[in-house]
C-alpha cells in the first residue's frame, strides 16, 4: 500500500513542470551562527547550488542525531574530538580533501592531523584555542606560566575564575602538571586533585559564564578564558581602560578544530565536494572567519580578514605555542574527573 | 447502569477522575520513572543500562577503594547537610522579615490591602534569573553598594567589601526569590484575625509582647507554616544562588543533581540523589500536615469555648 502511495506520488512529481526539482542542492548542517550568510551567497552565485542549513548546539546533538538515522545531510561540521568517534561509527564517508585542487591552501600543520591522520575524512574548518586570560593592569605583569594560575600570588589570590566544566579544569592542570589529558593513572589524577584543591581558597567563582564581566570590574584578575571571548573581552574592556590580555603560558594552550565531513547518507556527495574546496579558498574562508570571530587553518586569508581578525592576538596564536588538543575521555579516565570534581566541589 | 452512577462512592470517584489522571501523568509517573532509574547500572556516555544495582544510593555513603572494599565517605553528606543548613537559614530570615510585612498588610484599610499584595507579587513578573543577576550588580565590586563607599574614601580603588561569592550572597538570594511565597500564606491567616481578640487582650492587661505570642501568633499558625514549608522546599533544591552569588564553589543538592545528570553522566546517581531530596520533601509535608490538623483542632476548640 505505502509503496502504492509512494510511487504514485513519485510519478506526479515526475511529471510536473517545476524547475525546483531539477536545481542543485546541498543540505550543511553545522553549528548555530556558524555560518556565514556572504559565503553561501557567494557559493549559490558560483555554483548554482541551493543551500539549505539547518543547525545543532553540541557535537552531542549531531552525534545522536546522526546515530538515530538522521538522513539527507551532506556536509556536517563536528569538533576534531568527535571525528574519530563518527568514523568508528561509520556514520561518516570518506572523501579524500588531498586530492581537491584548494587543499593547496591548507597549512601544513593542520595536514594530517592526529584525529585523521591520513587525511580521508575530513578537511580543516575554524580552530581555537583555550587558555588563561587576566587584567595585566592590575596584575602587573605579563603572566607566563600556569602555575601563576594554579597557585596565585598576593595579586590575584581571591580573584581567579575557574571554568565550571570539569574537562577543561583538568585538562588545564594537565598541562601545567607534563601529564597526558584523559588519564586513567590514579596517582596523576591525584595530583590534579591536589592541585585543583590548593587552588581553591584562591577561588571566587566556578562559572563557565560572565568571564569577561568579572575580569572587567575587576572581581577576577584570571580567568580561564576561550580565545574567542577573550577577544571580546579586550575589546570591550579597552572602553573604560581596563586591559584584558589573553595568556600564551609556557606549558601551551588547549586546542579545538572543527572539520568538514561528509556523512555515509549524504544525497548529494558532488555538491558536498564542491562545498568543502570552496570553503578552502582563502577569500571564502576569510568570509567565513570575519562572520565567527575564530582563526581557520588556510594560507593567504589575510587580505580578505577585517582589521581586527588579522591582528587580533587572541585569535593568531604565536607560532612557537604549544597546542595541545583534547579527546573524548573513556569511561574510566571519565570517572576519575568527575570524581576528582565532586572531591573539589563538596 | 443509571442506578449504580447514582451512587455516592461511584460519583466522588468520577468527580475526582481529572484530578486522579493530573497527579498521576504529571507527579506520580515521572516519580516512579526516577525511582526506578535510581535502581539502575550508569551508561558511561549518559543514560542508563537496564541491569538491577542498589550502586546509586551506597555510593551516597561509600566510596569504593583499589581493593572494591567499601569506605564511608562524607562527602555528599556534608553537601546535604550544608543544603539543610542554608535552607534553614533562609528561611527563618524569610519568616523574620516576612512577618512583619504581612501584619503591615493585613492592617490596611482593605482597599489598599490588594494594592500592597500586588506590590508583592510584582517580582514574580520576571525571570528568577534575571532578578538573581541583579544581585550580582547590587552587591559586586563597585555595585550599588559599594560606590558610596568609594565615594567617601572609605574604600581604596581596588578593594572591596567581599559581599560577592559568599554564603551571605547566597542567603540574600535565597531570601530575596522567595519572601513573597512567606507572606502571602501569613498574611492570608492574619487577614481572617479578629483585631478585636488583640484589643480584649490589652484590655486584660496583657503586654504587647504577650498579645503577640498568646494571640496573634497562634492565630497566624497556620500561615507561618505554610509559608515555612513552602520557602524551605524551593531553598533545598535551589541552585541558581549558589551558582550565580555563591561563585558555585561548594555543591548544593540541588547543583550535584544537576552535575550528575548533564556532566557527570551518571544518571542513576542524580536520580538516586533527587530520590533522596524527595524524601526530605515528604517528610516535611508530613509534618506539616500533622501541624495543620493540630492547629485546626486546637482553633476548632477556641471555637466551641
Amino acid at each position: 500500500m505505502r509503496l502504492l502511495v509512494a510511487s504514485a506520488v513519485a510519478g506526479l512529481l515526475a511529471l510536473s513542470p517545476t524547475t525546483a526539482w531539477s536545481e542543485e542542492k546541498l543540505f550543511l548542517y553545522n553549528w548555530t551562527d556558524y555560518t556565514s550568510p556572504e559565503a553561501i551567497k557567494k557559493f549559490e552565485a558560483e555554483t548554482g547550488i541551493k543551500v539549505t542549513i539547518d543547525t545543532y548546539d553540541s557535537n552531542e546533538t549531531l552525534l545522536a542525531k546522526l546515530k538515530a538515522g538522521a538522513t539527507g545531510y551532506d556536509v556536517i561540521i563536528p569538533s576534531h574530538n568527535f571525528v574519530p568517534i563518527l568514523i568508528d561509527e561509520k556514520l561518516v564517508q570518506k572523501y579524500d580533501a588531498k586530492a581537491m585542487p584548494n587543499f593547496a591552501n591548507v597549512e601544513d600543520r593542520w595536514k594530517n592531523p592526529d584525529w585523521d591522520k591520513s587525511q580521508e575524512y575530513t578537511a580543516p574548518f575554524h580552530w581555537g584555542t583555550t587558555s588563561v586570560a587576566y587584567r595585566e593592569d592590575l596584575y602587573g605583569k605579563k603572566l607566563e606560566s600556569l602555575g601563576e594560575f594554579f597557585t596565585p600570588g598576593d595579586k590575584a589570590a581571591g580573584r581567579v575564575s575557574v571554568f565550571k566544566t570539569p574537562e577543561e579544569v583538568v585538562n588545564l592542570a594537565h598541562l601545567y602538571l607534563g601529564q597526558k589529558f584523559c588519564n586513567p593513572d590514579p596517582a596523576q589524577m591525584q595530583k590534579v586533585q591536589d592541585l585543583l584543591l590548593a587552588q581553591k581558597p584562591a577561588v571566587n567563582t566556578y562559572s563557565s559564564e560572565g568571564m569577561n564581566d568579572r575580569l572587567i570590574n575587576g572581581d577576577s584578575v584570571i580567568s580561564t578564558q576561550w580565545n574567542g571571548y577573550a577577544l571580546k573581552g579586550r575589546t570591550e574592556g579597552a572602553k573604560s581602560a581596563k586591559v584584558v590580555t589573553y595568556a600564551y603560558p609556557k606549558e601551551g594552550v588547549i586546542g579545538w578544530m572543527d572539520n568538514m565531513m561528509i556523512p555515509a547518507t549524504a544525497g548529494n556527495v558532488e555538491n558536498a565536494k564542491k562545498f568543502i574546496n570552496f570553503m578552502m579558498a582563502p577569500e571564502n574562508m576569510a568570509l567565513q572567519a570575519n562572520f565567527t570571530g575564530y582563526a581557520a587553518g588556510i594560507k593567504g586569508m589575510e587580505k580578505g580578514l577585517n582589521e581586527e581578525m588579522r591582528t587580533a592576538p587572541e585569535i593568531n596564536a604565536p607560532a612557537d605555542v604549544k597546542i595541545v588538543f583534547s579527546w573524548a575521555c573513556d569511561a574510566p579516565s571519565q570517572k576519575l574527573i568527575d570524581k576528582v570534581w565532586t572531591n573539589i566541589l563538596k | 447502569m443509571i442506578a449504580s452512577a447514582r451512587t455516592p462512592a461511584l460519583r466522588r470517584l468520577l468527580g475526582l477522575l481529572p484530578a486522579l489522571v493530573v497527579i498521576g501523568l504529571f507527579m506520580l509517573v515521572p516519580v516512579a520513572i526516577m525511582a526506578l532509574y535510581s535502581f539502575l547500572e550508569a551508561n558511561p556516555f549518559g543514560g542508563v543500562v537496564w541491569r538491577f544495582s542498589p550502586e546509586a544510593y551506597v555510593q551516597f555513603l561509600f566510596e569504593r577503594d583499589l581493593a572494591d572494599n567499601l569506605v564511608f565517605q562524607s562527602g555528599y553528606l556534608i553537601i546535604i547537610l550544608r543544603s539543610l543548613g542554608l535552607a534553614v537559614l533562609a528561611t527563618i530570615l524569610c519568616l523574620i522579615v516576612g512577618f512583619p510585612i504581612a501584619y503591615f498588610i493585613a492592617r490596611q484599610p482593605a482597599r489598599l490591602r490588594n494594592i500592597w499584595i500586588y506590590l508583592i507579587t510584582i517580582p514574580f513578573w520576571t525571570n528568577q534569573l534575571v532578578r538573581t543577576f541583579a544581585w550580582i550588580i547590587i552587591l559586586g565590586r563597585n555595585g550599588t553598594i559599594e560606590l558610596p563607599f568609594r565615594w567617601l574614601g572609605l574604600l581604596g580603588a581596588d578593594d572591596t567589601l567581599g559581599l560577592m561569592y559568599s554564603d551571605f550572597a547566597i542567603v540574600i538570594g535565597l531570601i530575596y526569590a522567595f519572601i513573597p511565597i512567606m507572606v502571602l500564606p501569613i498574611y492570608a491567616s492574619l487577614e481572617k484575625l479578629d483585631f478585636r481578640l488583640v484589643e480584649a487582650s490589652a484590655d486584660l492587661y496583657s503586654s504587647t509582647f504577650e498579645t503577640f505570642r498568646r494571640v496573634i501568633i497562634p492565630l497566624a499558625k497556620p500561615g507561618i507554616v505554610a509559608g515555612s514549608i513552602l520557602v524551605f522546599i524551593p531553598c533545598l533544591g535551589a541552585f541558581i544562588q549558589p551558582d550565580l552569588l555563591g561563585g558555585g564553589k561548594k555543591l548544593m543538592l540541588g547543583s550535584l543533581v544537576q552535575f550528575q545528570f548533564a556532566t557527570a553522566r551518571n544518571w542513576p546517581f542524580g536520580a538516586a540523589v533527587a530520590m533522596i531530596l524527595l524524601t526530605f520533601v515528604v517528610l516535611c509535608l508530613l509534618w506539616y500536615a500533622q501541624a495543620a490538623r493540630r492547629a485546626g483542632a486546637q482553633s476548632g476548640a477556641l471555637a466551641h469555648a
